[in-house]
C-alpha cells in the first residue's frame, strides 16, 4: 500500500478565547473620533459584554491553530454521502468578495442595484433550465428552508383551490428534514416503504395516495444512490388524485444535463447550491436552497420577485397569492454569486460531464469494494453508494469503527448510519472532483481497514488515534450540557 | 475543465472496471423516457478571466460605500471589518468543511462554535445560545414557534416596531399552524404600546425589538414585567447587536428568548445575505430550542474536546417530531462574528458602540438645528427617524446624483408617516459626510 496520508504532525494547543489576552489589548483599528461625546441616559446603559481583550496577533494565532484541527475538502477527500463535498473553486470566492457585492445595501433604490439583480435573474434562468422548471425563487437560505418553502407552496396551491389536505407522503429513505419541514407546515407525513430494489413502487404509492394527501416528497436519485425508476408513474398516480410532487434536489449532482425533473412529473423542487453548485459549506453553512417550480405554482412564490422590464430589473411585491417572505431580504446573495460563477464556468456540457464523472467515481468505488463490504443493493448506483457493516459482524466491528479508522489514514469518513433503511449504513459520495489516484487510494485504504478488522479489531475500536482528540464522550455531553464557558 | 481531474485514459479504465461501455451506459437504469434529449441550454463556459470581467461589471454597477455615502441601516449595517477577520475566515479548513459530524477532525469548528455561543450569551445576557440560525427574521419566527411549544398556547403578540420584513417572515412561518398574531401599536414617543397586554391572558409570547425599527430604545424591563404577569414568554428581537456594547442587554431586563441579526459583527452586507441569526434562551428551555448546539466534553484519554449535542431535538434524529427543520445553518457567519467580537474586544466594543451613538447624535442634532422634526423623543442608538416633509422626494433623488443616500422612506410600511425617513450613522461615516448631508437637505 502507498504510504498513508494520515501522519502525526505538530499541532499546537490553544486555550479558549477568554483564557487569553489582557485588559487593554485590541485587535481592531478604532476609527478616529471626530465628534464630541453626547450625554446618554443612565437608565438605558449597561456594563457592556464581558469579552476578552486580545491583540490582532492573539486572534490570528488563535484561529489559525483552531483551523489546523479541522478537515476540509482542501485537506483531502471528503466522501460524505448526500452532502456532495466537491471542490469549491477559488475564483468563486474572488467574485463574491468584490466590493460592489459585499458592500451592497439591500434596500437601496433598484436603479443602484442593477448588477446584483441581473446576476440573480440570470441564476434563476440557469436553475430553471437545469431543472426543467418554469420559475425560481432564490430566497430560501438552505435545503431545509427550501423544503419549507416548497411545502408552503403546495399548501397555498391546495388552499387556492378550496381544499385543505392534511397528509404528505415521504419515503422511508428521505432525509430527516423532509418530514420535519412537512410537519412545520401542518402536514402529517405518511411513510412509504421502498421496495426490494431500494426504490418506490407504484403499488405502494397507489395504496396510500388519496384526496386528503397534498403530495409526495421524493429525493431523486434517492439516498441509497438509486434512481427512482418509477418516478413518472408515481407522479401520475399523485397527480390523478390532485396531489403535487416535490423533489428534494440534494442529489441533483448525479443528473445535471441528464434528467430535468420538471419534465418527468415534478412540480416543485429545491436545489442545494452548497452541494451541487460548488459553494463551500462553511462548517455548517451558509447555504442556499433555491426552489424551482412549474407554472401552476408560480403565483405562490415568495416576494419580492425579480422581474425584467424594458432592460431594467425590478423587484415586484405584486403577487397577491404569495406565501410571503422567508428571509429578511432576498436570500443568501453571497452564496448565489459563487453558484452563478460555477455554472458560468462549467457551461451545460461541463455540468453534464461533472454528473457523469460523479456517477463514474461512485460506481468505481462500489465495484471495487463490494467484495470487502456488504452491499445491500447490488445494482448500478448513481453518485453515491451505500454499504453496511454486515460482513464485519463476526468481529464486532461496526461502521463507526471503520469510519473512525479512516481518519487515521487521512480521509474524512463517509456518512454513517444513514439512510435508516440500511442497518449500519456507510454512504459514500466521492463527487466528480476526486481523481482516479485519490479514489484508488481511498479504496485501498478501506480494504486495508477491512483486513485490520479481521486481524486486529481492537485497532479499529481504538481509532482514531492521530487526530487532536480521540473519541469523545457524547453521552456525558448530552447528560450534563456545558454549552458556554 | 480544471475542476475535473479525469483524463480520457482514466475514464476508459474506470468504465472498464465498472463494466460500462461508455458514459451513457452508466445511466442505463434511468428509463429512456426520463432522459433529456437535448443538451442544456446554457451559455458557453467562460474562462477564469472572462468570468472575472463579467463579475467585475456587475459589481461596478452597484452603489456602495465609500463612493456613496449611505445613511441607511434598517437591518443591514455598514461597519468596518478588520482584514484579519476576512483573512482568517478564508482559511479553507474552516470554509470547506461540512457540519462537524465527526468531532475528532472538526475540533476547530467545534471549539470556535462553543466560543461563539459563549460570546453571544455574554453579549445578550443570556444563559445559552445556539450555533446560529439563518438570519434575524427566521430566528424571530422560530422563537415564536418555540414559545408556543413551551406554553402550549397559539396566540402571539408582536410589536409593529419590529422590522417589517421580520414581521412578514413571521407571518409566513406561522400561517400554516393556526396561530393568531396580534400586532402591538406604537406610542407617540416611538416605543411599543404594551397597554393592551393586560387584557390578553392567553398569549404564548410577546416580541419586542430594541432598538426598534425606528431606532428607538424600548423599555424592555417594564415590558418584561407586564408580559410575565400574563404568563407569556418575552422575546427580545434586534437588528443591531452593536447597541449592546453601550445599552443594557435584553437578558438582564427579563427576556426569555433573545434573537436577532448578527450581520453587524464582521459580516459583509452582501445585498442582504448571508447574515447571521443569533438565538439565545434560558437554560430551562434549552430542550425546546431550535438549531445546533456545541457542548464541551472529554475524550477517551480525558482530554477536553467539543461535540454537537442535544441532537434529540433535531430533525435527523426526531424527523417529524423535531423542534425545527433547520439543518444547515450559518456557521461560517457565526465564526466571522466570533472573530469580530474577539478582535474588537470588551473594551473596544464599548468604545465603538459609543462612537456610533455619538455620531448618530451629532447628525440628529444637526438636522434638528436645521429645522427638521425628530418626531420620536425616545433615546436612540445609531438610527433615528427624521421628518423631512412631503416634498423631500425630489431632494432625495437629487442627493442620489451626488452619491448621498439620505435614509430610507418609511412610507411603504407606515403610510401615515409620509415624509418620514429612517437614518443610520455608523463609525464609517465622517463628520464631514454628515455636515454635507445637513447642508444639502437644508438647501
Amino acid at each position: 500500500m502507498k504510504e498513508p496520508q494520515g501522519i502525526s504532525g505538530l499541532k499546537l494547543n490553544e486555550p479558549l478565547l477568554w483564557e487569553k489576552g489582557n485588559k487593554g489589548r485590541r485587535g481592531f483599528s478604532m476609527p478616529r473620533r471626530d465628534v464630541v461625546p453626547s450625554p446618554v441616559d443612565e437608565g438605558i446603559t449597561g456594563d457592556g459584554p464581558d469579552f476578552p481583550d486580545l491583540s490582532e496577533v492573539d486572534v490570528v494565532r488563535h484561529y489559525t491553530r483552531l483551523s489546523q484541527w479541522n478537515f476540509g475538502i482542501d485537506t483531502g477527500m471528503y466522501p460524505l454521502g448526500s452532502c456532495t463535498m466537491k471542490y469549491n473553486p477559488k475564483v468563486n470566492e474572488r467574485e463574491a468578495a468584490l466590493p460592489g457585492f459585499t458592500g451592497a445595501h439591500p434596500m437601496l433604490p433598484i436603479e443602484l442595484s442593477q448588477g446584483a439583480l441581473e446576476l440573480m435573474y440570470q441564476l434563476e434562468r440557469y436553475l430553471a433550465e437545469i431543472t426543467g422548471m418554469d420559475a425560481v425563487t432564490l430566497q430560501p437560505t438552505a435545503g431545509a428552508h427550501g423544503e419549507l418553502t416548497g411545502m408552503l407552496l403546495i399548501r397555498a396551491y391546495h388552499k387556492s383551490r378550496g381544499s385543505s389536505r392534511s397528509k404528505i407522503i415521504v419515503p422511508d429513505t428521505a432525509h430527516g428534514t423532509n418530514p420535519a419541514s412537512a410537519s412545520l407546515c401542518g402536514f402529517n407525513s405518511v411513510a412509504v416503504q421502498s421496495n426490494e430494489k431500494g426504490i418506490i413502487s407504484t403499488e405502494a404509492v397507489a395504496s396510500i395516495m388519496d384526496e386528503d394527501t397534498a403530495g409526495i416528497m421524493i429525493t431523486n436519485p434517492n439516498t441509497l444512490g438509486l434512481f427512482e425508476e418509477n418516478v413518472r408513474e408515481v407522479a401520475e398516480i399523485v397527480h390523478s388524485k390532485g396531489g403535487l410532487v416535490y423533489g428534494d434536489g440534494a442529489n441533483m449532482n448525479a443528473v445535471m444535463g441528464i434528467v430535468q425533473m420538471g419534465k418527468i412529473g415534478f412540480d416543485v423542487m429545491h436545489l442545494n447550491l452548497h452541494k451541487t453548485f460548488s459553494t463551500p459549506h462553511g462548517g455548517g453553512g451558509p447555504g442556499s436552497g433555491p426552489v424551482c417550480v412549474k407554472n401552476i405554482l408560480e403565483p405562490f412564490l415568495p416576494v419580492p420577485r425579480i422581474i425584467k422590464e424594458g432592460g431594467r430589473y425590478l423587484l415586484s411585491n405584486d403577487l397577491p397569492e404569495s406565501i410571503g417572505k422567508l428571509q429578511a431580504f432576498y436570500g443568501n446573495f453571497g452564496v448565489m454569486i459563487k453558484a452563478c460563477s460555477y455554472i458560468m464556468s462549467m457551461g451545460g456540457e461541463g455540468l453534464k460531464r461533472a454528473s457523469q464523472l460523479a456517477v463514474l467515481n461512485a460506481n468505481y468505488i462500489k465495484e471495487n469494494l463490494k467484495d470487502s463490504l456488504h452491499l445491500p443493493y447490488d445494482r448500478p448506483c448513481m453518485h453515491e453508494c451505500v454499504f453496511s457493516d454486515k460482513l464485519q459482524e463476526a468481529e464486532k466491528v461496526t461502521t463507526l469503527d471503520m469510519a473512525k479508522r479512516l481518519m487515521d489514514y487521512g480521509f474524512h469518513p463517509p456518512t454513517i448510519y444513514f439512510p435508516l433503511v440500511v442497518h449500519g449504513a456507510m454512504m459514500i459520495e466521492p463527487t466528480e472532483t476526486e481523481s482516479k489516484e485519490d479514489i484508488d487510494h481511498f479504496i485501498e485504504t478501506l480494504k486495508t481497514i477491512v483486513a485490520e478488522a479481521k486481524k486486529d479489531p481492537d485497532l479499529l475500536k481504538r481509532a482514531p488515534t492521530r487526530p487532536k482528540v480521540r473519541r469523545l464522550d457524547e453521552t456525558a455531553a448530552a447528560r450534563k450540557p456545558c454549552l458556554a464557558g | 475543465m480544471r475542476y475535473l481531474p479525469h483524463t480520457e485514459e482514466d475514464v476508459s479504465s474506470m468504465l472498464q472496471a465498472v463494466g460500462a461501455e461508455d458514459m451513457d451506459d452508466l445511466f442505463s437504469m434511468i428509463p429512456v423516457k426520463c432522459k433529456m434529449k437535448d443538451s442544456l441550454n446554457l451559455p458557453a463556459p467562460l474562462t477564469e478571466w472572462e468570468l472575472n470581467a463579467v463579475m467585475d461589471g456587475f459589481s461596478k454597477s452597484m452603489a456602495v460605500s465609500p463612493a456613496y455615502k449611505i445613511f441607511m441601516g434598517a437591518g443591514s449595517y455598514n461597519h468596518y471589518i478588520p482584514e484579519s477577520v476576512s483573512y482568517l475566515l478564508g482559511r479553507s479548513e474552516f470554509s470547506t468543511a461540512y457540519t462537524p459530524y465527526q468531532p475528532e477532525i472538526s475540533q476547530g469548528t467545534l471549539q470556535a462554535m462553543y466560543e461563539y455561543q459563549t460570546l453571544v450569551t455574554r453579549l445578550l445576557g443570556m444563559e445559552v445560545a445556539n450555533a446560529s440560525m439563518y438570519d434575524g427574521a427566521s430566528a424571530l419566527a422560530e422563537a415564536l414557534l418555540m414559545a408556543a411549544r413551551i406554553t402550549k398556547r397559539k396566540k402571539v403578540a408582536i410589536s409593529e416596531l419590529i422590522h417589517p420584513h421580520y414581521r412578514e417572515v413571521v407571518r409566513t412561518y406561522l400561517e400554516p399552524g393556526d396561530y393568531e398574531i396580534v400586532e402591538l401599536p406604537r406610542l407617540e414617543n416611538g416605543r411599543t404600546d404594551i397597554s393592551d397586554l393586560a387584557s390578553m391572558d392567553d398569549l404564548a409570547a410577546v416580541a419586542i425589538q430594541s432598538p426598534n425599527f425606528f431606532g428607538c430604545i424600548e423599555d424592555l424591563q417594564a415590558a418584561g414585567e407586564t408580559i410575565h404577569e400574563g404568563g407569556a414568554l418575552f422575546i427580545a428581537s434586534f437588528t443591531e447587536p452593536l447597541a449592546y456594547g453601550l445599552l443594557k442587554n435584553p437578558g438582564c431586563q427579563g427576556a426569555d428568548i433573545i434573537c436577532g441579526e448578527g450581520q453587524s459583527f464582521g459580516i459583509p452586507q452582501s445585498f442582504g445575505g448571508p447574515g447571521l441569526g443569533m438565538f439565545a434562551c434560558r437554560m430551562k428551555h434549552v430542550r425546546d430550542m431550535p438549531g445546533r448546539l456545541v457542548g464541551k466534553t472529554t475524550d477517551l484519554d480525558g482530554k477536553p474536546g467539543f461535540v454537537l449535542t442535544l441532537a434529540t431535538r433535531e430533525q435527523h434524529i426526531r424527523r417529524e417530531k423535531a423542534k425545527s427543520n433547520i439543518c444547515t445553518n450559518n456557521s461560517l457567519c457565526a465564526l466571522a462574528s466570533a472573530m469580530y467580537m474577539a478582535s474588537v474586544g470588551g473594551t473596544g466594543i464599548r468604545e465603538l458602540s459609543c462612537l456610533n451613538y455619538d455620531k448618530a447624535e451629532y447628525l440628529k442634532r444637526g438636522l434638528r438645528e436645521a429645522g427638521f422634526g425628530i418626531p420620536f423623543d425616545s433615546p436612540t442608538f445609531n438610527e433615528f427617524v427624521v421628518e423631512f416633509g412631503n416634498n423631500f422626494k425630489d431632494i432625495y433623488n437629487k442627493l442620489i446624483e451626488q452619491h448621498i443616500i439620505a435614509g430610507l422612506s418609511l412610507t411603504p410600511w407606515y403610510p401615515e408617516l409620509s415624509g418620514h425617513y429612517l437614518l443610520c450613522v455608523t463609525e464609517t461615516m465622517d463628520r464631514e459626510d454628515m455636515d454635507t448631508l445637513i447642508k444639502e437637505v437644508r438647501s
